[in-house]
């Protein structure tokens, strides 16, 4: 099987789904949408399985990249059908592989108008998301990177909450113009190397003055996507207005594909320039972690406050990829996985308080553990890994992350700390408001547990965070011998810098 | 009898000349209900026109130096005439409905293309302005052609006052420069202006000649009869106005610029820059506040002029190759825009605004995905081909050095993608009104679908439109050294 073009099935797949689905007559709608839910999760469920064999197949020992599918597309320009994964981007297909489902599921009773289109745009989202994190060639890189705002942009439109339309033109625009400068970066890239493989770029070595400009093009585009404060404002809105599946897919994976272009391009492509840039993204970075802990702090809206401990959590994880040391990068791309199914978790969990209320203000809530002992639980789990408590997910990645920035700069881990104290503070009050306390509204009386659908879309989450968390070894044995690598590409030119 | 042997160069020329003027014989002395006949003729001649090109064979100078015949001509002029036959196509059913199903129409269609063939193979500045007259005064009637109608009238004329202005510039800059060149022909030119010592004269004449160009693309600062001209007209002939004669202007410009005015690289480099930036800054921004569907379509042709000029600013091969590319790509999307366009009627009256598309996703789910599609390319988003169309003109800008150029287009492209998705966002979010009429005509499903499907499926297979794109390229700059492409190809 070795031979066989598993990405190409896992991009391709969904769309062979998203096509399915658009063949659906929708003469009874109700059986149309029922039609529709169904491809899409087995379609899903299938690229999940695919995905996994990928990771079974994976061999964790070597830096080069893997299942590489290499065909030419562009000849004339040289650009190529590129595929490829390494121990960075393995996880994160396999999170976009995993969070789709959970999705699907997710909206099975929510979405209630236009089931056929929103099912086609998930799996075409899903097929996106996946070859992001595949793409060797910049120019597919780039297709896909952008091309996603156009399923998500739908998404926010139509099926989100009163101010969807203020909230998707924002997402839509913000995200666009950093990406068009990354276009720019690009093409200039590809004139001062002839190429736009993303292999070979890394071994390029630009010059100082050029990488400068070119990071900070990349910069603009990645910071937007991450979301870096200060331009992090279009995500507390498209969270909130986003559909419960779309927040979980954008902070579960959108997010996470700014966070890989410093990973994949930013560091080994541009080492001189991300050293000489990397205090100005731990000033961000830290401004974000204690700013954005501190507006979470006052939030009344649930999934506002989720959003903005997305920024600070993602502040870790810039810290630590410019931290540039293996602790640093390892305990980031850590992070990434954890808070891709964390945060995206918590959204759920709002949701499903959400769909029975309808309201996702924080003081409508209150002793809903006395109703709801099974979602008190799962509740709990998740709440606690975003606090980072020993023994989940979320400990290992910040614990690593703190680990290399104290090599890199004390004050820097000294300031992020402070951001887990904060995280705790908002955190644990916001479970408190909602889950203890006494039952004073009077529609909360009758409210229903978790029902099945629910407790099987929690149930991989939930082993996700508690395996991450008690035994993160095979997860970071896998990204080891890629990381090594990075991190000498990224120091290897900095001694040739010094001379 | 060398012209005499020339005239096969020239096959699809002399067809259109001839079977233009049959159509008209034929329009006149056939009473009863020639229109229909004519115009599925008329279809047809362009059609014909259109495979005859593709056996002209080149490169030649024929008639002395005036025409000239290449790879790119061959280009450009397939782009013509296949934006053209896709507009008439699907035009038919919608001008019948607005009362102005007369004969006259398409036989002015082909005497217009017929204009446009000419300049894109002119090589004299005498056969440049002869063509140019051709087509822009059969474009006038058109503009006027709902004669009954105040807007349609105003359209005609006011295209035909600031056309004519446009004219006069040109016309006295091609005087100048002849006044101080001592030739009108391309080729002596080019081999006159070489570099340094080109008298001021020159320049000046040089100037009068891009000014008058630029009306024709609608590039900034003419571009002001764009929107009104767009709105007047009746819409299948709008449709025809952003297609055919941009990619026939564009075409000559192209020709222009690289060809007699070569040397003056420095000099006209600037003009362009500027039209282009001012042209994207313009289309972008201006539209942003249009409610009529055609007027922001006017703004958007705009500032797609603009793009399209940044490859020209390149000045390179790269730069042309880009323009090619933009000009096909750009003719596909909006053929499919226009057909959406034509189908938005109510009650057998034509609606224009975008607020009527108010919900068209749920009540016409075919035709707002294609319409958004559309919508999205123009945007520029990949993986839809006007991504790509974007992506080689500023692969030209920065194989140029024109880095702040490439900046601000792209941010002019974001710019112009908020009122492109605001169409989308009001076909998918806005809750739907009352649903249009059917569609008119069966022929415009064919012609949405096709270009639909060009639009969204161009990133799987590009090698033929680049490598058509390539030789045009290489038919206009012979020597130009092209890094990218030798590279690559090596």
């Amino acid at each position: 099987m070795q031979d066989w073009p598993l990405l190409s099935i896992a991009i391709f797949l969904p769309l062979v789904g998203a096509a399915l689905v658009l063949l659906i007559r929708i003469d009874n709608e109700e059986r149309a949408a029922v039609n529709a839910r169904w491809t899409a999760l087995w379609t899903s469920i299938a690229v999940l399985i695919v995905v996994n064999v990928i990771w079974f197949m994976f061999d964790p020992s070597t830096a080069r990249f893997q299942f590489v599918e290499r065909a030419p597309w562009i000849p004339a320009y040289g650009i190529e059908y590129h595929l490829g994964i390494d121990g960075i981007s393995l996880f994160l297909i396999v999170l976009s592989a995993l969070l789709t489902p959970v999705c699907i599921l997710c909206s099975w009773e929510e979405v209630r108008i236009r089931t056929k289109e929103y099912m086609i745009a998930f799996l075409v989202m899903e097929s996106f998301m996946i070859g992001v994190f595949c793409a060797l060639d910049f120019v597919l890189f780039y297709l896909f990177f952008e091309a996603i705002l156009i399923p998500m942009f739908l998404i926010i439109g139509v099926w989100g909450g009163p101010r969807r339309i203020y909230s998707a033109f924002k997402f839509f625009l913000y995200t666009l113009v950093g990406s068009v400068l990354l276009l720019v970066a690009m093409l200039t890239m590809y004139f001062e190397a002839g190429t736009t493989s993303i292999p070979e770029l890394m071994g390029i070595g630009f010059r100082e003055d050029l990488q400068r400009w070119l990071w900070l093009a990349m910069f603009a585009s990645f910071a937007v996507k991450v979301p870096m404060w200060p331009v992090h404002t279009w995500l507390p809105d498209a969270h909130v207005e986003a559909p419960t599946a779309g927040s979980v897919i954008l902070a579960g994976v959108l997010l996470k594909m700014g966070a890989y272009g410093f990973v994949r391009f930013s560091l080994p492509m541009l080492p001189d320039a991300s050293e000489f840039f990397a205090p100005l993204v731990f000033v961000l970075s830290i401004v974000a972690i204690v700013y954005t802990s501190l507006v979470a702090l006052m939030q009344e809206d649930m999934k506002k406050l989720v959003a903005y401990s997305s920024v600070a959590h993602m502040g870790f994880v810039t810290i630590g990829i410019f931290s540039l040391n293996q602790q640093g990068i390892e305990g980031s791309i850590f992070q990434m996985l954890s808070h891709g199914v964390v945060s995206a978790a918590l959204f759920l969990c709002v949701g499903v308080i959400y769909d029975r209320i309808h309201s996702r203000e924080i003081a409508r809530y209150g002793g809903l553990v006395n109703r709801m002992p099974r979602y008190a639980l799962v509740f709990m789990i998740f709440v606690l890994a975003a606090v980072g408590l020993p023994g989940t997910s979320g400990f290992v990645g910040e614990f690593l992350v703190l680990l290399g920035a104290f090599q890199t700069n004390t004050w820097v881990a000294l300031f992020a700390t402070t951001g887990i104290i904060l995280g705790a503070a908002y955190m644990l009050w916001l479970y408190r408001r909602v889950v203890f306390g006494e039952l004073l509204h009077a529609d909360l009386k009758s409210i229903a547990d978790c029902n099945r659908r629910e407790l099987l879309y929690f149930a991989p989450l939930v082993a996700a965070v508690l395996v991450m968390g008690v035994w993160p070894d095979p997860f970071l044995d896998v990204m080891h011998a890629s990381v090594e690598q990075l991190v000498a590409q990224a120091q290897g030119t900095f001694v040739q810098g010094a001379r | 009898m060398q012209s005499f042997a020339d005239l096969g160069f020239i096959l699809p020329e002399l067809w259109l000349a001839a079977a233009g003027m049959g159509l008209l014989m034929l329009g006149v002395f056939v009473r009863c209900d020639a229109a229909r006949a004519v115009f599925w003729l008329a279809v047809l001649v362009l059609a014909a026109a259109g495979v005859l090109v593709q056996r002209q064979a080149g490169p030649e100078e024929i008639f002395g130096g005036l025409v000239i015949v290449d790879a790119f001509s061959v280009f450009m002029k397939t782009l013509v005439v296949a934006g053209t036959v896709l507009v008439l196509a699907m035009s038919r059913e919608v001008i019948r409905r607005e009362g102005v199903d007369r004969f006259e129409y398409p036989v002015l269609v082909v005497f217009a293309v017929l204009g446009m063939f000419i300049m894109i193979s002119a090589n004299d500045l005498l056969s440049l302005y002869v063509g140019l007259e051709m087509q822009s005064l059969a474009l006038y009637v058109c503009a006027a052609f709902q004669r009954d109608d105040l807007r349609s009238s105003e359209a005609g004329l006011k295209y035909f006052v600031l056309g004519a202005v446009a004219s006069g510039m040109l016309l006295y800059g091609c005087s100048v420069v002849y006044g101080f060149a001592g030739t009108t022909s391309f080729t002596a030119l080019a081999s006159l202006l070489t570099g340094s010592g080109v008298s001021p004269g020159i320049v000046t004449g040089l100037v009068f000649v891009a000014a008058g160009l630029a009306f024709k693309i609608s590039a900034v600062p003419f571009h002001m009869w764009t929107p009104d001209v767009y709105e007047g007209a009746p819409t299948p002939v709008t449709a025809f106005f952003s297609v055919a004669p941009k990619v026939a202007a564009m075409a000559l410009l192209l020709r222009v610029m690289t060809g007699p005015f070569a040397g003056l690289f420095e000099q006209w480099q600037q003009i362009v820059v500027l039209l282009a930036v001012a042209s994207m800054l313009l289309g972008a921004i201006g539209a942003i506040g249009q409610s009529n569907i055609k007027r922001l379509m006017a703004y958007s042709s705009i500032g797609h002029a603009g793009f399209a000029l940044v490859g020209l600013a390149a000045g390179n091969a790269a730069g042309v190759r880009g323009v090619a590319i933009y000009m096909a790509i750009y003719v596909a999307m909006s053929v499919g825009a226009w057909g959406c366009i034509l189908t938005m009627r109510r009650q057998g009256a034509r609606t224009e605004s975008i607020a009527d598309l108010a919900g068209l996703s749920q009540n016409h789910p075919r035709l707002a995905l294609c319409f958004a599609v559309f919508m999205f390319s123009l945007a520029g988003i990949p993986p839809l081909a006007g991504f790509f169309g974007k992506f080689y003109v500023f692969m030209a800008a920065i194989d140029a050095g024109l880095y702040v150029l490439a900046v601000i287009a792209v941010l002019a492209s974001v710019v112009a993608a908020f009122y492109y998705i605001r169409v989308v966002k009001v076909m998918y979010f806005d809750e739907p009104g009352e649903a249009f009429d059917r569609p008119p005509g069966r022929e415009i499903w064919p012609v949405i679908a096709v270009t639909a499907a060009f639009t969204l499926l161009f990133f799987v297979y590009t090698g033929p439109l680049l490598d058509g794109a390539a030789s045009a390229a290489a038919a206009l700059l012979p020597e130009a050294v092209d890094t990218v492409w030798d590279a690559a190809q090596r």
